[in-house]
């Protein structure tokens, strides 16, 4: 096949699938009769123009680099990740874990950085297990995540519930964890250094998702042990053949992608929240595989994606908000063919493309 | 004078920037084998399709029989007596021989009619053309050889009286090729014209009246086989002058440095791949495992590479015994002095969509040559990738180029290169030269005795008995699993070694000709045999001749 330029690759064709997908939205708000263009501005402007809107669209994007990297991560390893959802919610709970019992006695940032790290760690260990059963029994990896989703499911709220359930009142979340450990909103930061920026949830978990790119970036393409997880994806027999150890390495990805996933649980828990409320995931880890898909399972792809996701979610909360008949489907409509045009048809204009610049 | 069967003028067919063909011309009289020879890439496999109808000329003429043809699809091709086999065999192994001939022209809803006409032509055509095979028998139980024939029963039962035959013979033994080329001579005999393709000038010479030479999508040469010779044929095909065999010198074996006992492996369903293999490598010298693909071998290497551990046996190397229960892995074995070209480079030797360096330091990228630091340093791996494009004349010589788009020559002679690189003590080679052209081929072949001259222990795994014959010092034959014999190669006689290839593991008192009498002898060339042959004198190895199915099963099926 012919390969085309990355510029038309990475830049042109992303560009045009999201704007058919727009293009194809529009139609549809057209057809129940509203206007589409004062559709996408109210959209655009919810997203990034209103009082707080790009602090909302970051802390979502936030959530969505971190089970997009998860799942980027996995990926190249060619491992499919889907449980994302349930190892976010497993990191909500290893976060609590620590937080409960312990924000009483020590400092906050401590306690903080302790949460963080059990929030990866459960987030890891949930997804380890599936990678120890595909890489020493077998069992499919796509199957056992999702199934892990439901256990997770099963599992946090019958915690929620039970032995976490926030004492004296019905609703399954725990107490709210001790403000000094939590992380710092960006407008406390920003008004401390007498910046006035607009309240959001957005919080040090968005500097520590970009953190966590650069260290997926850093790690899959610039260690040895990176270079075995691609060598890995690409090719089992050749990694094999390299002394690889497939198996090990499985897990091992496994882990260290419920860890990112896991760390989502950090922006909603120790972020937005202060507490784990049943739900919190609401998704996002589901999202985070369309948004390493759409980002070609590289960091600074998913970024991107993630920034997108960010913005169609907070836009379409506006646009929910400002148009009587349009509802809170229609904006899951949107998303819906955007993933479509640039996840499952992101090939569809490369012939095209590859025949109009052969001509030249 | 007739028409002659197939004219080809000018045909040209372009695949984007790359001209595969270029106003190539070709004519065949009816009624003769013509060879079409060329390098890998030269455009043969694109000439064939265009007159089988995969792919339509860009410009260009097509004649059958005098007649202009155009020939846009293969039923076209098809209607106009032209057949084809394939390289890789288009047989549903589950399905029996009549039932494989019928597919794709049943006749009827039912099956009766159309298969009772089946089983009435293919009587017909094997007393036409001396080509029985059981119709009943499921093919996925038949040799290779056979397997083969029911593919040419299948061109032939649709009228080919042009026959097309791609590579046909990788797969078989030499004596299975012999038996062969009785067959092409006899459809010739017939009336029946044969268009061979092959890389191989050996089959060349044995069997066509006429060759055609390509190089680089041109037609460079036609001759008659009686006035030309291999060394002219080479030097056209590479389009200078070449050394068909490298210059061995002679081996000053030293001590061994891995010896293999007893190794014996089963596989997931539990039938023997291996038995009891006994080999020893030596410093300085190389060992030529003969054998037909799918005996063994590839089992045997990754034990020795230590990719699998073996059920039975042990190995050793370098002070350290490997077997079942101390099981090793190949980064260990590497750290033992051993480096492994494997068989298969495109699954295993590289990671194809990787660039160049990145696959320059697969199987060392834990050490300096990714990097001294922590970090990988894709500078350091451009650099070590360079020096090694520049040792074995890798083209083109850029490390970011994606291995994939390499020639397959040239990513064998990367893969060479790396291993190579690690002064390995001991070398494991898979079959060196597949897919690599002539000019790569001599290249290799005298890196590889340049290395045994500097006392690395070298073992080749080769299905091309030429191949096995030019490099070694010792050669060793495997069957079935099991090493039917063991020789210097002084001495060695192809005939011998063809028979213990194919089982018949005996020490022929007279100097065995290639081609194989009637009787057993016969039955073992067909690849009939019943499992043995693993005695010293064979003792009538073919005596089970019509040993039924299973017994040759582990011959190489349909992937070839």
């Amino acid at each position: 096949m012919t390969r085309l330029p990355a510029w038309v690759e990475f830049g042109v064709i992303p560009a045009v699938n999201i704007a058919l997908a727009f293009i194809v939205a529009g139609v549809v708000v057209a057809f129940i009769g509203e206007d589409p263009v004062a559709a996408l501005t109210v959209m655009v402007q919810g997203a990034f123009v209103f009082e707080g809107a790009l602090g909302y669209t970051l802390y979502y994007a936030t959530n969505f680099i971190f089970t997009g990297l998860a799942v980027a991560l996995a990926f190249q390893a060619r491992l499919f990740n889907i449980g994302a959802e349930g190892q976010a919610m497993l990191g909500g709970i290893g976060a609590a874990l620590l937080f409960l019992p312990l924000d009483a006695y020590l400092p906050g940032p401590l306690v903080a950085l302790l949460a963080i790290a059990a929030a990866a760690a459960a987030g890891a260990l949930w997804a380890a297990i599936p990678g120890w059963l595909q890489a020493y029994r077998g069992s499919h990896i796509v199957i056992t995540t999702i199934m892990f989703n439901f256990i997770a499911a099963g599992l946090v709220v019958s915690l929620l519930s039970g032995p976490l359930i926030r004492a004296g009142q019905p609703s399954p979340e725990t107490r709210e964890m001790d403000p000094g450990a939590r992380l710092a909103a960006l407008h406390d930061i920003a008004a401390a250094l007498g910046l006035e920026i607009a309240d959001s949830p957005l919080s040090l978990a968005f500097p520590l998702a970009l953190l966590a790119a650069f260290g997926v970036w850093l790690l899959v393409w610039r260690t040895r042990w990176g270079f075995a997880l691609r060598a890995l994806g690409q090719s089992q027999p050749a990694a094999v053949y390299a002394g690889i150890p497939a198996a090990r390495m499985t897990v091992a990805v496994m882990a260290l992608s419920g860890a990112l996933a896991g760390l989502m649980a950090v922006n909603e828990v120790l972020g937005a929240q202060g507490r784990v409320v049943l739900g919190f995931t609401a998704g996002y880890g589901f999202t985070g595989i369309a948004v390493a898909l759409m980002g070609r399972a590289h960091p600074v792809g998913v970024v991107l994606a993630a920034l997108l996701f960010g913005a169609l979610y907070q836009g379409g909360a506006e646009l929910d908000f400002e148009f009587a008949t349009i509802t809170r489907e229609m904006v899951l409509l949107i998303q819906g063919l955007i993933i479509l045009f640039s996840g499952a048809l992101s090939l569809m204009l490369v012939p095209l493309f590859a025949r109009t610049l052969g001509r030249r | 004078m007739t028409a002659p069967a197939v004219r080809l003028s000018g045909i040209t067919k372009r695949f984007g920037p790359v001209t595969a063909n270029d106003a190539v011309d070709l004519e065949v009289a009816r009624g003769t084998i013509h060879g079409i020879i060329g390098e890998n890439g030269a455009g043969k496999s694109t000439l064939v399709s265009i007159l089988y109808g995969f792919y339509e000329a860009d410009e260009g003429t097509i004649e059958i029989d005098g007649q202009a043809a155009r020939i846009a699809t293969s039923a076209d091709a098809i209607e106009r007596g032209i057949g084809m086999v394939h390289q890789h065999f288009m047989l549903v192994p589950v399905f029996s021989v009549l039932e494989n001939v019928m597919l794709g022209a049943e006749g009827g809803f039912t099956l009766k009619a159309g298969r009772d006409e089946t089983r009435a032509e293919l009587a017909r055509l094997a007393e036409t053309y001396a080509l029985e095979v059981p119709p009943d028998a499921l093919v996925g139980d038949l040799p290779v050889g056979l397997q083969q024939r029911v593919e040419i029963l299948k061109a032939l039962r649709r009228g080919a009286r042009i026959l097309i035959l791609d590579e046909p013979t990788g797969v078989l033994t030499p004596a299975e090729t012999d038996r062969f080329f009785d067959i092409l001579r006899g459809l010739r005999d017939r009336g029946v014209t044969v268009l061979l393709i092959t890389h191989k000038l050996r089959e060349i010479m044995a069997v066509c009246d006429t060759v055609s030479v390509m190089r680089q999508g041109r037609m460079v040469a036609h001759r008659g086989v009686a006035e030309t010779s291999r060394e002219e044929l080479a030097s056209l095909m590479v389009g200078r002058e070449v050394r068909l065999e490298a210059d061995r010198g002679t081996a000053r074996p030293g001590a061994p440095t891995l010896e293999a006992r007893g190794i014996g492996l089963s596989d997931a369903r539990g039938v023997r791949v291996l038995e009891d293999v006994d080999l020893t490598l030596r410093a300085g010298e190389i060992l030529g495992l003969a054998g037909v693909s799918g005996n063994g071998q590839s089992e045997l290497l990754d034990i020795l590479s230590g990719i699998r551990a073996p059920d039975t046996g042990t190995i050793r190397i370098a002070g350290r015994e490997i077997d079942r229960t101390h099981p090793t892995d190949p980064a260990e074995m590497r750290r033992l002095g051993l480096a492994h070209v494997p068989e298969d480079r495109h699954r295993r030797g590289m990671v194809l969509p990787f660039e160049a360096r990145e696959n320059a330091v697969l199987g060392y990228h834990d050490g300096p040559a990714a990097g001294e630091g922590a970090f990988l340093s894709p500078a350091a791996m451009g650099q070590h990738c360079t020096g090694l494009m520049a040792d074995f004349d890798v083209r083109p010589d850029n490390p970011r180029l994606r291995s994939a788009g390499f020639s397959g020559g040239n990513q064998q002679k990367l893969v060479m290169a790396r291993e190579v690189a690690a002064a390995p003590k001991v070398l494991l080679v898979g079959q060196p030269t597949r897919g690599v052209d002539i000019g790569g081929i001599e290249y290799i072949h005298a890196r590889l005795i340049a290395l045994r001259d500097q006392g690395c222990a070298i073992l080749v795994v080769s299905v091309e008995l030429e191949e096995i014959m030019a490099l070694s010092d010792r050669i060793a034959v495997i069957n079935q699993g099991r090493i039917t014999g063991e020789m210097a190669r002084e001495g060695a006689d192809i005939g011998e070694i063809g028979l213990m290839m194919a089982g018949v593991a005996r020490r022929a008192p007279t100097a065995a000709s290639a081609t194989i009498p009637a009787g057993a002898d016969r039955a073992a060339a067909d690849g009939w045999v019943g499992g043995g042959g693993g005695g010293p004198v064979g003792a009538g190895g073919g005596s089970g001749g019509a040993g039924g199915g299973k017994s040759t099963g582990r011959q190489e099926g349909i992937e070839g």
